[in-house]
């Protein structure tokens, strides 16, 4: 039971956290803010996983923040307002940036988290 | 919170196993929740149908926090560590791919694409 709770504050911290993000971050086409988080929230992700944290630590921390503090379903509704827009420089900048920055951030913060 | 705890309820139930199993939580969580924030957005908020705050409670609080970037990030780095190249591969094009066109389906059944929609 207290699983669920720690799931549940620790999402919307990081739900709160992402909102605060979007706020403070400048309008731009690509949308900086969630690419912001995603890459952001992987490499802390890593580094959690890393360090080894289990248990309600890591159900507040990775599965409750992490898991709210990035997105992906905003990530597609921006894919598909940016190709509406015709945008595709955009689109393939955004792809690119999300999944391969994605992939290298969770990377470096697990090597980190391991490390340190 | 509803949303992370969905997705909590979501990996639970299909038994996601970090290390050796196929993430299909998390597959769903996001395919589900990209096909809703696309109908969502296009029916709701770019319509101005219901009020600021409750279509940020709904779209940026509820669906965003469903579905996650990082633990889809980190399940393919785990999977190329464990040297299932095959899978990671696999499991970035299903999510990449089917999470765009389900997003763009729900954009579609709210009536989004082709109009003006889009900003």
């Amino acid at each position: 039971m207290i699983g669920f709770v720690l799931v549940a504050l620790g999402g919307m911290a990081g739900a709160l956290s992402r909102f605060g993000v979007q706020k403070l971050m400048p309008q731009s086409v690509l949308p900086v803010a969630t690419l912001t988080v995603n890459l952001l929230g992987s490499f802390l992700l890593g580094w959690i996983v890393g360090q080894g944290i289990q248990g309600n630590l890591y159900l507040f921390a990775a599965t409750g923040f992490m898991g709210a503090f990035t997105t992906f379903s905003t990530l597609n509704v921006e894919l598909v307002k940016l190709f509406n827009n015709k945008e595709n420089k955009a689109v393939v900048l955004y792809l690119v940036c999300t999944y391969i920055g994605g992939l290298l951030s969770a990377a470096s913060g697990l090597i980190i988290g391991r490390l340190l | 919170m509803l949303g992370s705890l969905l997705r909590y309820l979501v990996s639970l139930s299909t038994s996601e196993l970090l290390n050796n199993g196929f993430p299909m939580g998390t597959l769903i969580a996001n395919y589900t929740g990209s096909l809703f924030l696309g109908w969502f957005t296009a029916r709701m908020i770019a319509r101005r149908k219901l009020n600021p705050v409750l279509s940020a409670t709904i779209g940026t609080g509820l669906t965003g926090s469903f579905t996650t970037f990082s633990a889809f990030s980190l399940e393919t780095l785990v999977m190329i560590e464990n040297g299932s190249i095959g899978m990671a591969i696999f499991y970035v094009l299903l999510s990449a791919v089917g999470g765009l066109i389900l997003a763009a389906a729900g954009y579609k059944l709210g009536g989004g694409l082709g109009r003006e929609a889009g900003k």
